[in-house]
């Protein structure tokens, strides 16, 4: 009788089956970003320090390293930073306000969908900067055109990944819920609210973009401070050391945003 | 607490589902519903539970509840419908939070449940770390929580592999033992029927129509014997003699949808 743990004899020579399954599982480094990064800098710098880019049009890092460190000793870096911070939390803090109410309005109730997502779907193409100009005729020229304005395009992005996020609540849980008798309270509280988390806090990653974006705008459009206004300015009077020292803050502060919610979506989504 | 379906009759736009079926399942007792795929099995456990309104005829209750039940028909899912943010103590607990026990009481009857389906040690985990049979045992724990008169078993074991359906299959058995809850248990599986039911409703191809209810005239306990096999074996094949000529028609028509 064959012994089947052992391959039987025969003269045969034998080869290996081909591995084939290698690939399509991208796994990230947790240093690898930083050292590219890193030795991008340092290409940068010495290619700068060895007069390969003329530094009108691509100061070194070391010289916007030199400009943040003066802006910080001046006190204009936290003059225009406190503006700008000023005006995006305000303003996301008001679009995702709004954008949660609505979206669970729309991903609740018939009515509110039917009629909300007509809205939605007309005016969240619409580019929120160029509501500006109207904002201001009706608002005055103070912070609150330029609030209303992020408020705006947080709003729209935050109600479409709200009610996205309700609608792919599993539907069996709500029916579970149901099924024991829970009010409708409780299932929005206990199964919708923490099913629709995961596509909230993308939105969250979304909107505070489009909050730094659109802040910049509009501090190009209209403002006296902030860092849009200072990557104007810089760029009107050729400083392009401190053009490029505001968007390395705009980087660092849209890294410390992205940093936020990431800390968030671990804690308030460790079951996932 | 007797649960009866009375000419129940169900239409999803033009496709009749259900027609006319009527059945009463008394306190205690556990009955099976089988039928070829998209018979209406499992609308007609919905519309039982209250889920879904059916097009004509209606679920009816007859005498009380038990005093101390929270839930009197409550269901047991096929897919378990565990909340996958709450660790085992919580998805038992989650029915019995927006009544007005005490959070003592409460973690109580949570207790009793959990150690009723020897889940006491896995309180803290989430369902993502448990096993397909460990979150069914968390979904019935739930179910016990709650303390039914009736259990709605919609295929409960048909995501299980054969030994975890084997071992919940005597979990069944011993809950049910003491006549205490009824159950509805819809199931494909002929032999799940005749091990768990005292009456097996055979419902036509759709639209489900009742073809026969088959008695089976031991005690549960009985049906583990040797001795019992032969007979179980014999109801499943009158069964499956019922339903195998359309089990055949639903399958092509599946496939063909």
């Amino acid at each position: 009788m064959l012994d089947r743990a052992e391959a039987p004899s025969t003269d045969q020579a034998t080869r290996r089956v081909r591995f084939r399954g290698a690939g399509f599982v991208p796994a990230s480094s947790r240093f690898g970003g930083w050292i590219a990064l890193a030795l991008a800098v340092a290409i940068w710098q010495a290619a700068g320090s060895a007069g390969l880019a003329n530094p009108l049009f691509l100061p070194p890092p070391s010289a916007i390293a030199r400009a943040i460190y003066q802006l910080a000793i001046s006190g204009a870096l936290w003059q225009h930073l406190s503006a700008s911070l000023l005006r995006i939390g305000v303003g996301w803090l008001l679009g995702t306000a709004a954008g949660v109410a609505v979206g669970f309005a729309i991903g609740l109730s018939r009515l509110a969908r039917s009629v909300g997502i007509t809205f939605i779907s007309a005016l969240f193409p619409i580019p929120k900067i160029a509501l500006l100009p109207l904002l201001i005729l009706w608002l005055g020229i103070g912070e609150e055109p330029k609030i209303a304005t992020i408020a705006l395009g947080v709003f729209f992005s935050t109600a479409i990944s709200v009610y996205s996020g309700v609608d792919a609540v599993p539907r069996n849980l709500i029916r579970m819920a149901q099924s024991f008798n829970v009010p409708f309270a409780t299932i929005v509280r206990k199964v919708i609210w923490p099913g629709a988390l995961p596509a909230i806090l993308a939105g969250f990653r979304i909107t505070a973009s489009v909050a730094l974006l659109l802040v910049v705008s509009a501090e190009m459009i209209g403002a006296q401070y902030g860092i849009g206004a200072f990557v104007l300015q810089a760029g009107n009077l050729m400083q392009t050391d401190q053009l490029l020292a505001g968007v390395v803050i705009l980087s660092v502060f849209g890294l410390a945003v992205g940093k936020v919610i990431g800390w968030l979506e671990t804690r308030l989504l460790h079951w996932r | 607490m007797d649960l009866i379906a009375s000419h129940i009759s169900h239409r999803f736009g033009d496709l009749a589902v259900l027609d006319d079926v009527s059945f009463t399942v008394s306190a205690g007792e556990v009955v099976a519903i089988v039928g070829p795929s998209g018979c209406g099995k499992s609308t007609l456990l919905s519309i039982l539970g209250g889920l879904l309104q059916p097009t004509s005829g209606a679920p009816e209750l007859r005498g009380d509840p038990p005093a101390d039940s929270f839930n009197p028909l409550t269901f047991v899912f096929q897919d378990f419908a565990l909340l996958p943010w709450a660790s085992v103590e919580e998805n038992v607990e989650f029915p019995l939070l927006h009544t007005a026990l005490s959070p003592t009481r409460r973690r109580a009857l949570v207790d009793d449940a959990l150690r009723r389906t020897g889940l006491t040690e896995f309180r803290t985990t989430y369902p993502k770390q448990l096993s397909g049979g460990m979150r069914q045992r968390v979904g019935i724990s739930r179910a016990l929580a709650v303390k039914p008169a009736i259990l709605l078993m919609d295929e409960p074991l048909s995501a299980l592999d054969s030994q975890t359906r084997e071992l919940l299959m005597e979990d069944f058995v011993r809950l049910l033992a003491d006549g205490s809850m009824g159950a509805v248990y819809v199931t494909h599986n002929l032999e799940e029927a005749s091990r768990l039911a005292d009456r097996i409703v055979v419902l036509s191809r759709r639209p489900g129509r009742i073809r026969e209810v088959v008695s089976v005239p031991m005690t549960r306990a009985e049906r583990g014997e040797t001795a019992a096999r032969e007979k179980l074996l014999a109801i499943q094949s009158q069964i499956w003699s019922l339903i195998r000529n359309e089990a055949i028609d639903a399958e092509r028509e599946v496939q063909h949808a």
